[in-house]
């Protein structure tokens, strides 16, 4: 594929002392593609992706975002991504437009981006009316198509998000999602944990980590071909039945 | 710049809409201000005396009088044996006991002295050391008269010390000029150094910290971000305190303004910082608390508001070097009582920028954007 | 065979909070080190006392008396001469750096007037922004002279002398350390228990988690109970701490009955976990808990229960105010049974109070967790 690399590992680890929570992760991923990060609780999804965000330096191994070196541009790579992390990350003290307001300004976005994205967000998300509301007061669902959003503020390259589905509906989620492929249809690679296994259907490529290692990395069509399983559930449980670590 | 006014418009949002917080903020230094001084009084009034009086002589009863009549003791009771007064005492009913043993008239006259006993309750201090004092001018003034009396001039003249006293910046010993500046130092500095250490370890407990880390913002503009709001509402309090200390207290500094504003200003930054370098350290907001509450505790009873730094011994005294509360109320009070100008206070204003360069170097230094 | 069971989950709950506790190294050092740390500071570094005051001698006489007082001045605990060739205008500036406090002037020819004239007047400059010392200093003073004056009065035989002998009681060498140590007890157990719990408990509610307790078939009144057991067993280790302390280093012995000195610290304690509990069920944020128990609770504990400050001193008003601080009474009965070796006949009256205030306190909790969960 003539496609972009925007997220190339090799060897990638993290040690916290005798505690090995990524081990020796390799993949490529490619520009516009959505990639879905798999592995039970525990499993070191959320050690992998705070490494590639900038957020922890690795132990070892080489790995680059958006054509940056992890190791020594951790400051640029923040300049080209988005992140959705999985406490919450907007503000519940302050309303939307306050949080767009703040979120969007840290990037350098004008007033007059400003405005426009707050206009264009909370028409897309059929929240017209609420942007004086104060987040707290929102259904977990607004808030996580809210956070996914804001996340999006700056056109970032790449967008992580991390577990962001959790405790909605299956409804809400199918809406969250319509965002998630919007965007990529846009060009934007989409790097997305879950421990759902039916949004892996939703993914172009996924992982699957099991303590710590990437046990498998390919299309959802061609694990399940590989392992003759009928869903993502059937393969996850093939490969994760020897796991140590997660539920 | 324009992201630090994004981030202070933001910090200012969160503050002003927590309402608790606020009413908290501006109300209780206003009122502990008006109440404290009140209650954080060190003058002796009021000592109760429990007399016991064995003699019954015209003697001992006009001594008593002499001593009912002086503004300082207040006569809890007569009674008939050292015992039952000392009970009074335990009862908390009587600070000092005065016992005038049987023959004390007689004695005066024929073996030309006599004895009498004091019994201090020593709880107290400060109070026992007064009382005490105030006790034995009263036993001196009444021996003089009535040496005066039973000699009646047939004396050589006695030499006599005048003293004169002057009260240097506070003639009429007002205890509210020397209490009031100091509170004020102490509510600064709970204020700011509480929010702001709280502030970031709130963001890392509730997880919107990560939301910033991965962000270009640089670690000094966050940090400034964070000082700022906090700096502002400090000096705002600050502001509010003096003008009740002017209202309320009729305290008006005598020194410059501007310069107190100057070195509260420092002061600020470098507690700022303190606050930030623990919650750097700190993983969530029960243990910043505690920690900031510790030092602050600790800096307050040492710096020099409830008793003297002289007094203390040559160890604790070095502990105060570090203490940055002390400069403040030392500041604040030669500011404000003295009119002490910027050529005295050098040696402050050096230490303090010295603390300020220390606390938010390191601060910036252990914050970490990624770990 | 139910109620076994809600046994067992108690303990569970109990257990599980203990973990908590334990788990934070930074909390438990400073939970268990900061009433020692008080100690020390309020045993050997507060005082009021004036020892070795810079004082300076302005002498312009130069002559026997003015030297002879001067040495006097220096012989006594209390001062450390400064010989100084300052005028007036010097010592001002020396008073505004902070670096003088008092000052002395003889004048000239001070001698002579006073042996020819029989009055001569000596200057006592003090600084009057710390009134404490002013008194205390210029008290010292006038008795070193005072003593002086006697001295040269004496070969002239004066009669009628009345000599008093004084002695202290509770404290033969003044030291002021008696009042702090039940003052440290009752803001220490008003800070662990008060402050902690209330943010613990809060904290609980931030997260989510409160409602996941609540939901469980358990009474909500045992978890948040459970909460309060470790913090009540820290307390308990830290009055014993603070008691080691205070008989062992700093000299204090405990007069009255020891086991009675823990019952009624346990009633207090219960108070405050109450105070704690009430608190943590109006707030809704951590934060909120802290301003709330340090600048509405600690604050008043510490200038109100009569061991910073006496309380007879301030105006009707305040102490009116201070009879609803539960540390007041808490520091009235531990003062009555360490230093004053009392018993439960002098002190029942103030623990009926205390436990009054707890029970009030306990009903209005549970009033207004209704109110919430309704």
């Amino acid at each position: 594929m003539a496609n972009e690399i925007l997220i190339y590992a090799e060897k990638l680890s993290k040690r916290y002392g005798d505690f090995i929570a990524a081990d020796s992760l390799s993949m490529e991923i490619y520009k516009g593609e959505i990639f879905g990060f798999l592995g039970a609780n525990g499993a070191g999804k959320t050690t992998a992706m705070r490494m590639f965000c900038g957020l922890s330096i690795p132990s070892s191994g080489t790995a680059s975002v958006a054509g940056f070196d992890v190791y020594k541009d951790s400051e640029k790579i923040k300049r080209n991504i988005g992140y959705m992390s999985q406490k919450f990350s907007l503000y519940e003290d302050l309303t939307v437009l306050e949080n767009i307001r703040f979120f969007g300004g840290i990037y350098g976005l004008s007033d007059l981006q400003l405005k426009e994205k707050s206009e264009a967000i909370l028409n897309n998300l059929r929240i017209a009316k609420e942007g004086k509301t104060l987040v707290a007061a929102l259904p977990l669902g607004w808030k996580q198509k809210l956070a996914f959003s804001v996340a999006m503020l700056h056109e970032p390259k790449i967008v992580f998000l991390d577990e962001p589905t959790g405790g909605v509906d299956p409804v809400t989620r199918r809406q969250f999602w319509n965002l998630i492929y919007e965007a990529a249809e846009r060009g934007v690679t989409i790097f997305i944990t879950t421990h759902y296994m039916d949004e892996a259907e939703y993914c172009n490529r996924i992982s699957i980590m099991v303590d710590g290692r990437i046990d498998a990395l390919d299309t959802p069509v061609n694990l399940k071909k590989q392992y003759n399983a009928n869903s993502m559930d059937e393969v996850f449980y093939q490969l994760a039945r020897g796991a140590k670590r997660g539920a | 710049m324009r992201i630090l006014f994004i981030q202070l418009e933001k910090e200012f949002r969160q503050i002003f809409r927590d309402t608790i917080i606020l009413t908290v903020l501006f109300g209780m230094p206003a009122i502990e201000l008006l109440i404290l001084p009140f209650a954080a009084n060190y003058e002796v009034r009021n000592i109760y005396l429990v007399v016991v009086d064995h003699d019954h002589s015209s003697d001992s009863r006009r001594l008593i009088e002499q001593i009912k009549n002086s503004a300082y003791f207040e006569l809890a009771g007569y009674k008939h044996s050292y015992k039952e007064a000392l009970i009074m005492m335990e009862s908390d009913e009587a600070d000092l006991i005065l016992e005038i043993p049987n023959g004390f008239e007689r004695n005066l006259v024929r073996e030309s002295s006599s004895k009498v006993f004091v019994a201090v309750n020593a709880i107290n201090g400060v109070k026992a050391n007064i009382g005490e004092a105030y006790l034995q001018k009263i036993l001196m003034d009444y021996n003089d008269h009535l040496r005066v009396q039973l000699t009646a001039g047939a004396l050589p003249p006695i030499s006599q010390i005048e003293v004169s006293i002057s009260n240097w910046f506070n003639p009429l010993l007002d205890y509210n000029k020397f209490m009031v500046p100091g509170i004020l130092a102490i509510l600064a500095t709970i204020i700011s150094v509480f929010f702001s250490a709280t502030n970031i370890v709130k963001e890392k407990e509730i997880g919107t910290i990560e939301q910033i880390n991965v962000t270009p913002i640089k670690k000094l503009n966050f940090i400034l971000g964070k000082l700022i709001p906090f700096w502002i509402l400090s000096v705002i309090i600050f502001t509010v305190g003096l003008l009740i200390a002017w209202l309320v207290y009729a305290i008006i500094p005598v020194g410059s303004l501007f310069l107190l504003y100057g070195f509260l200003s420092i002061y600020l930054v470098a507690i700022l910082g303190f606050g930030l370098l623990v919650s750097d350290f700190c993983s969530n907001q029960q243990q910043a608390n505690l920690v900031i509450f510790f030092f602050i505790m600790i800096w307050a009873l040492m710096g020099g508001l409830f008793t003297s730094i002289d007094s203390m011994p040559y160890w604790a005294k070095v502990v105060t070097f570090f203490n940055p509360i002390r400069y403040l109320i030392e500041v604040f009070r030669l500011i404000i009582l003295k009119g002490s100008n910027f050529h005295d206070l050098l040696p402050h204003f050096g230490i303090m920028t010295l603390f300020a360069v220390f606390f938010n170097g390191l601060a910036v230094k252990y914050y970490r954007k990624r770990n | 065979m139910h109620k076994l069971n809600h046994m067992k989950q108690f303990n569970n709950f109990v257990r599980k909070e203990f973990y908590h506790l334990l788990r934070d190294k930074v909390i438990l050092l400073i939970l268990f080190g900061l009433p020692v740390a008080l100690m020390f500071i309020f045993g050997f570094a507060l005082t009021n006392e004036v020892k070795n005051s810079k004082i300076v001698v302005l002498d312009l006489a130069k002559d026997v008396a003015s030297q002879q007082i001067t040495q006097q001045i220096d012989a006594s605990q209390y001062f450390q001469v400064e010989q100084s060739e300052m005028n007036l205008q010097q010592v001002e500036e020396a008073f505004k750096t902070g670096n003088i406090k008092v000052a002395i002037v003889f004048p000239e020819g001070f001698n002579e007037i006073l042996s020819h004239e029989n009055r001569a007047r000596v200057q006592i400059i003090a600084d009057g922004s710390d009134p404490n010392y002013a008194t205390t200093v210029t008290n010292y003073l006038s008795a070193i002279l005072g003593h002086y004056q006697t001295r040269i009065n004496k070969p002239k035989q004066i009669p009628f002398q009345i000599i008093s002998e004084t002695k202290m009681i509770y404290n033969p060498q003044l030291r002021s350390v008696h009042n702090f140590v039940p003052g440290v007890m009752a803001l220490i157990l008003m800070l662990v228990n008060v402050l902690m719990t209330a943010v613990s408990i809060v904290k609980e509610k931030e997260n989510g988690t409160m409602e996941v307790l609540l939901v469980s078939s358990f009474n909500p009144i045992f978890v948040i109970i459970a909460k309060t057991i470790p913090y009540l067993v820290l307390s308990l280790i830290n009055v014993t701490s603070i008691l080691l302390l205070s008989v062992y280093v700093l000299k204090l012995p405990i007069l009255g009955s020891i086991p009675l000195l823990f019952g009624v610290s346990t009633l207090f304690i219960i108070t405050s976990l109450t105070l704690g509990i009430f608190i943590s069920i109006k707030v809704s944020s951590q934060q909120q808990a802290v301003i709330i128990s340090l600048m509405g609770m600690l604050l008043p504990t510490a200038m109100f229960s009569g061991f910073l400050f006496p309380i007879e001193n301030m105006p009707k008003v305040l102490q009116y105010f201070s009879d609803v601080i539960p540390a007041k009474w808490y520091f009235i009965i531990v003062k009555n049974i360490m230093i004053k070796g009392l018993g439960f006949s002098s002190i029942w009256k103030e623990m009926l109070i205390l436990f009054g205030m707890t029970i009030f306190l306990f009903v209005l909790s549970i009033k207004n967790f209704k109110i919430r969960l309704g």
